[in-house]
């Protein structure tokens, strides 16, 4: 009881004073939040779950080499576009008559494909068309390709940021 | 009292200080590309139809009017296009589910930049303009009418003006007065009668009608708003003048549906739609019949001959990749229904599928706090926005109009 009532005169009586005092305190938090923050940020190993954006790599199990190109150039939000998946051994030779299923979503927003994109071409060398792709939405989308030819069977993802 | 004025003043002091004193820009490179990606000048023409080929001929707009505000294209003739889609409304009703003949369970889309959607309704149950525009003229709670009925009035009361466009129409003295493959079981049974030859010609009578209120409705576009003036000169760095200046509620609008409250995720591009189907925890309505939205839409759009992959399009199958890559089955099309343009939208309540919400208010609040779906998975997190923060989402939704 005592104490409180003090308080209630100290405050009255040094308002301004002690307002500062909160804002300085405030902001020496902050800071020390931040750098917190900062230097775990800084020192925390880079999440290998994040997007890899390379459009050339090996299948899970190293059985083929995939590549995977929009058709004409640029990738255009909200169209339907269709796409080159080439398949490679990995000794280099094109990979024909390959089954190849299409599944993905985008990882962050727990949603799948707004299209259902399907191999709907063979090319020659290795080359299949993937008709039907789109990505409706910015952000980081995930196009996951089983594949089934001679060497066996792999599968591949792909991560695309928009 | 006093302190607490004092402390109110102070903040507001340190706040001004912090920001000014850093010359922090109003909205940074990323923003601006955002907002730019929003303004109307980046809307492209709406693409050719090319399984329409009057979609693009006056004469066609011209009868498409005509019918879509003619109330004798109903079973009783009291009902058009525009008793739902009313002219002067942004072609919508203002109710929560639309009256036609009946009470339907859906709310009234509105119709600028209908050409460019790739899938019609709110559950994408047609796959083009013009065969969207023949459903409501058979569906008993909307016009009611059978296109039997529809082929005969067509040609007694618009005969010379369907000829020039379509071309001949045919003989349809023995077609009986009544008939449709989805009427009464009378008018089924009619239906039923009928030989090949002239259930082709009613539906091909039936689908150029289609294809003629299509035409009409591809001239109804979306109207420059005070965003679309405040975006252009954000993008050309001058400063906004007149009605074009932002509030600073509504940038604080504006930088929360782009940033923090993932608004743009799917209100994307310039008519703020992604064109796709999400399942956001929307309530269902009391009294309606049970609505699963998308997932059951999959199974109609295929059903109906009139769709792309039907023998009443114009132009070959190249023009039905969408209707050849939907997605057909899964969890996400559970209660999923396609994201509406916000353009006009502050002007039309109330929102969403069914009418279930009165206001942007309660729109916004259910996106902040975002209820799990009474049925497959709410794709939409919660947000947490403080009042000030949902006030001013609502502040930029009104700068749309
Ligand atoms: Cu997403």
């Amino acid at each position: 009881m005592r104490h409180a009532a003090r308080d209630v005169i100290s405050r009255r009586g040094t308002g301004l004073a002690s307002i500062w005092r909160y804002i300085f305190a405030g902001l020496g938090l902050a800071a020390l939040v931040v750098g917190v923050l900062t230097v775990v940020y800084l020192t925390a190993p880079h999440s290998p779950q994040g997007p890899d954006t390379s459009r050339s790599k090996k299948t899970a199990n190293g059985l083929f080499v995939a590549s995977f190109e929009p058709e004409r150039g640029a990738i255009r939000q909200g169209e339907l576009q269709s796409w080159l998946l080439t398949l490679k051994t990995a000794a280099g030779a094109p990979v024909e008559g390959a089954a190849i299923t299409v599944s993905g979503g985008m990882p962050q927003h727990n949603h799948g494909l707004p299209t259902s994109p399907q191999a709907t071409d063979y090319l020659g060398e290795g080359r299949y068309r993937i008709d039907g792709v789109k990505f409706t939405m910015g952000g980081w989308w995930q196009l996951r390709f089983a594949v089934s030819a001679a060497a066996g069977s792999d599968s591949v993802v792909f991560d695309i940021v928009l | 009292m006093r302190c607490l004025a004092h402390v109110a003043s102070l903040a507001t002091l340190a706040a001004l200080v912090l920001l000014g004193g850093c010359g922090k820009p109003e909205f940074s490179d990323a923003e601006k590309k955002t907002i730019a990606s929003l303004a109307l000048n980046t809307l492209p023409a709406p693409k050719a139809d090319t399984t329409n080929q009057y979609a693009d001929v006056p004469a066609a707009a011209a009868l498409g009017s005509t019918l879509f505000f003619d109330a004798s294209m109903s079973r009783d003739g009291t009902v058009s296009c525009s008793t739902c889609h009313k002219i002067d409304r942004q072609f919508q009703d203002d109710l929560p589910q639309a009256v036609g003949v009946g009470h339907t369970n859906r709310r009234t889309m509105p119709l600028a930049g209908v050409a460019r959607d790739p899938w019609f309704f709110w559950d994408g149950r047609r796959d083009s303009l013009w065969a969207q525009a023949l459903t409501p003229l058979e569906n008993p709670l909307e016009q009611a009418g059978n296109r039997a009925a529809f082929a005969h009035y067509i040609k007694k009361r618009f005969g010379e003006r369907y000829e020039r466009i379509f071309g001949p129409l045919p003989d349809l003295s023995t077609v009986p007065a009544n008939a449709s493959p989805l009427g009464t079981e009378a008018e089924k049974a009619a239906w039923n009668a009928m030989s090949t030859g002239q259930a082709d010609d009613v539906n091909r009578v039936f689908a150029n009608i289609g294809k003629a209120i299509a035409a009409f409705e591809r001239s109804i576009e979306p109207q420059q708003t005070r965003f679309d003036r405040f975006a252009i000169d954000l993008a050309t760095g001058a400063k906004p003048e007149g009605d074009a200046a932002f509030s600073p509620e509504e940038i604080l609008g504006l930088k929360l549906f782009i940033g923090k409250a993932n608004c743009v995720t799917c209100h994307n591009g310039p008519r703020f739609t992604d064109n796709a189907f999400h399942n956001t925890g929307v309530p269902p309505v009391k009294d309606l019949p049970p609505d699963r939205g998308r997932v059951d839409a999959v199974a109609q759009v295929q059903a109906d001959p009139f769709n792309c992959f039907g023998k009443f399009r114009d132009g070959d199958a190249s023009a039905c990749r969408e209707l050849r890559f939907m997605v057909k089955d899964g969890q996400q099309l559970v209660r999923a229904y396609k994201t509406p343009s916000l353009r006009g939208a502050a002007a039309r309540a109330p929102y969403m599928h069914a009418g279930q919400f009165s206001s942007l208010d309660e729109v916004v609040a259910h996106y902040s706090k975002a209820p799990a779906a009474v049925e497959g998975v709410s794709e939409v997190h919660p947000l947490d926005l403080s009042d000030h923060e949902r006030a001013a989402l609502v502040a930029f939704l009104k700068t749309l109009d």
